[in-house]
């Protein structure tokens, strides 16, 4: 007889090591299985950490956790071919401890997270693929890896997979991703000297920015892009929908390159080295898009049930909340001596419901159909709005009014007084919406 | 814009292939040669894996896949791709993430 464990977590990023952390801690017996050489090693993300959902789940992460820089700035850039028009947001509050986001290296971070997993008494196996879920009838009650009698059983499976979850397709809990609802970004690393950075960003010891951009930076596709500071490193990199990367023809690597090559970053990454090249889906779909999150014997946690916030550019924090609270939904089952059936474990879309993470989605529901809708607000307004800075800035002897004339004149011709209130108006129902 | 070489970027990355043994397939070359126009998967896989020949033919070389699952998902008029996570261990490996 294999053994058995109340719970096999698969996957060791953010929602996996969450739920495995949780689940550990309370004494349930944790088996976590992770396809990388060690976690994080098969894990991508800018990245950003939002310590508000560490901290619900390891509130002395800060003692041990691998953090890079605490975020003190954040830029809003939206981007013609060649000039940038853009806000900042820089806050003492932010440099004041405790410190609410940080910038991380996933690999880093994911690996020290698994630790904590460990000494909580969860069993980890890394370089073991789960290749599918074992079934008794509609009733999950294993998984199947690529170890020699790789077959374990557990009460209870919680998929925290990823993305490009194939488990829960295989068994199919849901259908297929659409190219409409995922997003592909592609990032580098850069190092420079930590002094470098801090001066090239007017920025202290320990202290971070994080750039936000959108605009002509997408080459005229629905998405953004993102530079963000690490210790001795800056990320760059920029996502695009897969519906909009199959309607053209530059290739990933080249809107990155044209990317870099804009004057309003090249400066910033001057004279670094590159390191590593990556790829990673992210799935943007929304509320409407996620799909069935449990039934008999099962649970998915993270970006395998598309808990991404698109628009605020959060996800490993949706991540860890949903890891945690799909594991605190079991140990609940587990206290009362209840099966982990799918009337049973109902319980968890209801407290996802409850919580920020669906609230929030929730509310945007609506902004991913807008954006595949409105093509302009990724190449007309970006443009407009960098002309009419230009306009304004530019001092050549031409009145003040004539120069606002000429700006109302140049909106309108390019969206017209109805596309313009239109598309204002659709905005702001978006993101009035409860 | 000059054009860039992926493979100058993926030099870069650390990997362990798992030779012989390539995780995605073509499930049948004759479909794309002859019933796909576009190709997407030659111009959208961000480590350049999908080559297109003169012959009209799609040739896959997964040495330097990124593990995004991008081909698996833009394949969805033909759904020629048949896709597998690499075993235990072997792939990609990133340093930073």
């Amino acid at each position: 007889m294999a053994e058995k464990f109340d719970v096999i977590v698969v996957g060791a990023g953010m929602a996996g090591n969450a739920a495995a952390y949780t689940a550990a801690k309370a004494g349930l017996k944790v088996l976590q299985i992770e396809r990388g050489e060690y976690p994080g090693s098969k894990n991508v993300q800018g990245a950003i950490l939002y310590a508000d959902a560490i901290e619900k789940i390891i509130p002395e992460f800060r003692e041990s956790a691998p953090l890079e820089r605490h975020l003190i700035e954040q830029r809003v850039w939206v981007l013609d071919d060649t000039s940038h028009v853009g806000s900042n947001y820089r806050s003492e509050e932010f440099n004041r401890e405790p410190y609410n986001r940080y910038t991380i290296i996933r690999a880093q971070f994911d690996k020290w997270f698994s630790e904590q997993v460990t000494k909580a008494g969860g069993l980890v196996i890394c370089e073991t693929t789960v290749q599918e879920l074992l079934m008794d009838g509609n009733r999950v009650v294993g998984v199947r890896t690529d170890r020699k009698n790789g077959d374990v059983f557990a009460d209870c499976v919680i998929l925290a997979d990823g993305v490009n979850s194939l488990l829960a397709r295989k068994a199919g809990f849901h259908e297929e991703l659409k190219p409409k609802d995922i997003a592909l970004a592609v990032k580098e690393i850069h190092f420079l000297p930590q002094e470098t950075i801090e001066s090239r960003f007017n920025i202290g010891e320990d202290e971070g920015v994080v750039i936000e951009m959108a605009g002509k930076i997408t080459a005229g596709m629905m998405g953004t892009a993102f530079l963000y500071t690490n210790r001795e490193s800056i990320t760059l990199g920029v996502g695009c929908m897969l519906s909009d990367f199959k309607k053209q023809k530059t290739t990933p690597y080249q809107l990155l390159e044209q990317m870099k090559a804009h004057p309003s970053i090249k400066p910033l990454i001057a004279g670094s080295e590159m390191k590593e090249y990556a790829a990673h889906l992210i799935p943007e779909g929304g509320y409407e898009a996620i799909p069935p999150v449990y039934g008999d014997g099962w649970m998915i946690a993270g970006d395998a049930g598309m808990f991404v916030n698109g628009i605020h550019r959060e996800g490993s924090n949706l991540a860890m909340t949903t890891g945690q609270i799909a594991a605190e939904t079991l140990i609940d089952l587990k206290t009362a001596g209840k099966e982990c059936s799918a009337r049973n474990l109902k319980v968890y879309r209801q407290r996802l419901d409850a919580s920020f993470v669906m609230k929030d989605l929730k509310k945007y529901r609506k902004m991913p159909e807008i954006f595949h809708k409105s093509p302009q607000f990724f190449t007309t307004y970006p443009e407009l709005l960098n002309r009419a800075a230009h306009t304004m800035v530019k001092v050549d002897g031409i009145d003040k009014k004539t120069k606002e004339r000429e700006i109302r004149g140049s909106f309108l011709a390019a969206r017209s007084l109805t596309g313009l209130f239109g598309d204002a108006f659709k905005l702001w129902r978006a993101f009035q919406a409860r | 814009m000059t054009q860039v070489k992926v493979e100058e970027k993926l030099f870069q990355n650390r990997y362990r292939v798992d030779a012989g043994r390539p995780h995605i397939h073509i499930k049948q070359p004759d479909l794309c040669a002859n019933h796909c126009t576009e190709q997407q998967c030659t111009t959208c896989c961000p480590a350049g894996c999908y080559i297109a020949e003169g012959n009209g033919r799609v040739v896959l070389i997964t040495d330097g896949c990124l593990e995004c699952g991008t081909c698996r998902i833009i394949c969805d008029e033909h759904r020629n791709v048949a896709w597998e996570w690499p075993r235990g261990g072997f792939g990609i490996l990133f340093k930073f993430g």
